[in-house]
């Protein structure tokens, strides 16, 4: 029989399922309606058709993702009431508030002017058309801004008070929205959009040029362009993230040094002083029972240089933290690995770009768009990877320090999260499943003149010309 | 930090007003999608869908703002309505993801069949759903302490699946209705002919819902049957009666927009009757407005946001349906 741990387990295993597939499509939406922005911008400002294409090309996969988007992030919306009601109950005058400030300040504002995005651009002209496209990017921005507020409050809590029914509610709204984590991981979960979304632009436009390249006939301007563009932001966006995720982690060392210790596999404490700084574990097996990390690689004394910029710096490991408050170490250490692997390997390709511009050789070197195609959906992992990173790493709480996971729950029996869990298994591999084949489908074809736009029964039309008007009575 | 007691029932006004936006807009999204297989193959379809293909997400958007409303002003009655209700609401959120996702998916498929019936399972199941959370706040819910007390089935009843078959009848009506403002030619026939068949079932599904809702517990019976309740609760059924006949007379006249108006005061009016029912209640017997609500200064903090930016979605969503406007044919707009 399934007992009430079983329900919490499977309450925590449905967020995270739900969550990480919603997360999925934003961080690509984020990204690609201000690379929208910047197509249409561009071909406001030059007039040339290659930037219409393009746009065109993309808005269409802009449209499936979002709304792949906008379905699951509903369910998330609803999830917090159905699964998490004590959490809400308790948290619900301090998070509510921001949650519904996403709501009136981005939801309403993408929503409202993606029907003018998508269908508009013959109705209302080009000006008003850029200024639509404009609201959607700005709309996902706000969106990101208030539920990283939510979730970063979650992690560091400021601003509040507890009343005697175990409420929190809010002392200083500028101090809960604000809270000491938040504006590290707005700005890494930015960039992490900017990055997933050009990788992928970047491995299309890589297919296209291997496959042109085997076909032996020249690429399109279009795949040109966008390969180019993609390269660009990889170039300059990966070491910012890097840096920005370095910073951020010392923000962690400060408010959650428990996580910092599971993401390092810092299961002991280094004393400090000379030859006593921590090392940088590079990998190793975690043994969460044991407590102690197995055949471990390790670079002695880099870890203390990295956290605290001095070498002979102590650090505290999990023996320094109550044994049921140790946040498990596993599943921290490695997606925090995977994470930084990624973004390291972005770097690299980064660099490499620059390197292939800098002799010509852009758009006729294979191995950079081998690499390139093999890292089109990298950003995903990585994205995925870091939010395991940081939720995992809370954990036994759902409030830092405050709230655990255990007394979060809603009184349900396990059947009753476990059929839903289920059928939410069932319905989104199969239904973002198809959605995403239909993504991959039109990014087998090359960007082309005369792309059309997103309607069903739209045909081919030449750009600016307004043929509905022949078909009115 | 207690909650003020004025602001409460601000409150309860802002979250009355999403939900019945929420009804109207996405109600008749939801009832092109419940008549989509009484629609022709094809052409007729791509119509129906283009008339609400631009606007949809907007639309729902007020459900977003619905439940993030009562999780932000309500959160005590958030937390307890929606374990009570979970099995309907997991119901109407796949429901509405097949729902949104056909939007897009029909522009790319080949198997236009599949997606069809998806977009039609989908809003109906939602819709359904939809009507069964109801049903299941107005019969009551179980309630300990602070926490639902109940069990995973406790919602279903006779009464409740009568809500849901109503909801997908209402719904159903403003979507031919929509329709017939919209469309023209061979299938705006077919939705004045939808309209009269829904608009009969809706009407007795009032009915229905109607006379069943005060016999659930005796405080709804005497708000409706018994001095002075019935002074106030009297008018409602009249001005139904009323509007009911407009429409039967609208739709004979062939008129285009009438009937979509006469639907949203049908909808009006029943939601009215709902509220002579329920208030001041959320979780009717046992948690009310003001015991649920959120602390004052969260109140505030969130009124000053709905002030400065309910008037600017009210506009620009106003603007995209007047760019939108007109009458529309299979191949996009006119
Ligand atoms: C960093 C960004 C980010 C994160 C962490 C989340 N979302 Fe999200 N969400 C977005 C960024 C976003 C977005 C970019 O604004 C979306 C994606 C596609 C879209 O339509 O808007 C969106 C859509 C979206 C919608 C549909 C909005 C509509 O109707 O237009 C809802 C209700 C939510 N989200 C709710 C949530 C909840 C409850 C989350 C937490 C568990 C969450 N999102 C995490
Ligand atoms: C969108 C990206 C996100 C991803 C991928 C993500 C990932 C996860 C994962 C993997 C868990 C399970 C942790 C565990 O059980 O050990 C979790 C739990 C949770 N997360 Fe997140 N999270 C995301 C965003 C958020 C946001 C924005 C919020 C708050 C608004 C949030 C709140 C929670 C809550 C309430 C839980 C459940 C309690 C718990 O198990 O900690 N998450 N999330
Ligand atoms: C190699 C460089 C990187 C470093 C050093 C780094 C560092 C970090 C750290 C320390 C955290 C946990 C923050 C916490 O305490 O909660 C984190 C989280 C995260 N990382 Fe990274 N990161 C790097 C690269 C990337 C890349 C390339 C991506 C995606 C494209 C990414 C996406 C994320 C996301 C989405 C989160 C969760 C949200 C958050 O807490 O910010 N990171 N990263």
């Amino acid at each position: 029989m399934f007992d009430a741990i079983s329900a919490i387990a499977l309450a925590r295993l449905q967020f995270a399922f739900t969550v990480s597939f919603h997360f999925i499509f934003p961080s690509f939406t984020i990204g690609l309606a201000s690379y929208l922005m910047v197509l249409e911008g561009l071909w406001l400002k030059t007039g040339r058709d290659v930037y219409l294409q393009l746009f065109r090309y993309w808005l269409k996969i802009f449209a499936i993702t979002f709304g792949m988007g906008v379905v699951s992030g509903i369910v998330m919306a609803y999830q917090f009431g159905t699964n998490w009601a004590v959490f809400s109950d308790k948290a619900g005058p301090v998070i509510g508030p921001l949650m519904a400030y996403e709501v009136l300040t981005a939801f309403f504002l993408e929503a409202g002017f993606l029907g003018v995005m998508l269908f508009g651009l013959e109705k209302v002209g080009r000006k008003l058309h850029f200024v639509a496209t404009c609201m959607v990017a700005l709309g996902t921005a706000i969106s990101t801004f208030w539920i990283i507020a939510v979730n970063s409050w979650m992690h560091t809590p400021a601003g509040y008070a507890i009343n005697a029914d175990g409420q929190f509610f809010t002392t200083s709204w500028w101090a809960v929205i604000f809270n000491p984590s938040m504006p590290y991981r707005l700005v890494h979960v930015l960039l992490a959009a900017y990055l997933t979304t050009a990788l992928v632009v970047g491995g299309a436009g890589a297919w296209h040029l291997l496959k042109d390249r085997r076909e032996s006939r020249a690429p399109r301007e279009g795949t040109r362009i966008m390969f180019s563009m993609a390269m660009w932001m990889a170039a300059i966006v990966a070491p910012l993230q890097i840096y920005a995720g370095h910073v951020h982690g010392e923000n962690t060392l400060e408010y959650q040094p428990a996580k910092i210790s599971a993401m390092e596999g810092h299961y002991q404490s280094y004393p400090g002083g000379p030859g006593g700084g921590a090392p940088l574990i590079l990998f190793g097996l975690p043994d969460d029972v044991a407590q102690v990390m197995r055949y471990k690689l390790e670079i002695p004394q880099i870890g203390s240089i990295i956290l605290k910029s001095d070498i002979e710096a102590p650090l505290d490991g999990l023996d320094k933290v109550a044994p049921e408050n140790r946040a498990p170490v596993a599943i921290t250490f490695w997606s925090f690995r995977l994470m930084v692997g990624i973004g390291l390997l972005m770097l690299v390709m980064g660099v490499w770009s620059l390197w292939a511009r800098l002799r010509g050789n852009l758009f006729g070197n294979p191995w950079l768009h081998r690499l390139a195609l093999l890292m089109g959906p990298s950003g995903f992992v990585a994205v995925l990877a870091g939010w395991t990173t940081t939720e995992v790493g809370r954990q036994p709480f759902t409030i830092f320090g405050l709230l655990r996971t255990a007394d979060s729950a809603s009184p349900l029996a396990a059947p009753a999260v476990a059929a839903s869990l289920v059928a939410f298994v069932i319905v989104y591999f199969a239904v973002f499943g198809v959605g995403t084949w239909f993504i991959i489908n039109l990014m087998g074809h090359e960007p082309h003149p005369g792309e059309t736009g997103p309607m069903r029964g739209e045909t081919t039309r030449a750009a600016g010309a307004i043929p509905d008007i022949a078909l009115a009575e | 930090m207690a909650p003020n007691d004025t602001l409460s029932l601000v409150w309860a006004a802002i979250i009355a007003l999403a939900v019945f936006g929420y009804v109207v807009m996405d109600g008749f999204d939801l009832g092109i999608g419940i008549l989509f297989p009484w629609l022709n193959k094809g052409d007729d379809r791509n119509t129906a869908m283009n008339t609400i293909a631009p606007v949809w997400d907007g639309n729902e958007t007020w459900l977003v703002l619905g439940g993030g409303g009562l999780f932000a002003a309500f959160p005590l009655a958030y937390a307890v309505v929606m374990p009570a209700v979970y099995a309907p609401i997991i119901a109407m959120l796949l429901g509405l993801v097949f729902r949104g996702v056909a939007f897009e998916y029909r522009a790319r498929t080949t198997r236009l069949w599949l997606w069809d019936a998806a977009f039609a399972f989908g809003s109906t199941m939602a819709a359904f759903s939809q009507g069964v959370i109801l049903g299941a706040i107005l019969q009551g819910v179980r309630v300990t302490g602070r926490s639902y007390s109940g069990g995973w089935w406790d919602w279903l009843s006779y009464f409740s699946i009568l809500t849901g078959l109503s909801m997908v009848a209402g719904y159903a009506l403003l979507g031919s209705c929509w329709l017939i403002y919209r469309t023209e030619h061979s299938l705006q026939d077919r939705a004045f002919a939808l309209a009269r068949a829904t608009g009969m079932a809706t009407l007795a599904a009032i009915g229905g819902v109607s006379l069943a809702t005060p016999f659930l517990n005796h405080d709804y019976f005497s708000r409706w049957f018994e001095v002075p309740g019935i002074y106030l609760s009297a008018p409602v059924p009249i001005l139904v009666g009323i509007t009911a006949i407009a429409f039967v007379r609208a739709l004979r006249r062939r008129a285009e927009v009438q009937p979509f108006l006469l639907a949203l005061l049908l909808f009006l009016l029943s939601f009215i009757g709902l509220g002579v029912s329920m208030f001041p209640w959320l979780v009717p017997g046992k948690i009310s407005i003001y015991a649920a609500a959120t602390a004052e200064n969260s109140q505030i903090f969130m009124l000053i946001g709905v002030a400065i930016m309910l008037p600017i979605i009210i506009g620009y969503t106003a603007y995209s349906y007047w760019v939108f406007r007109g009458k529309v044919g299979h191949d996009g707009y006119h």
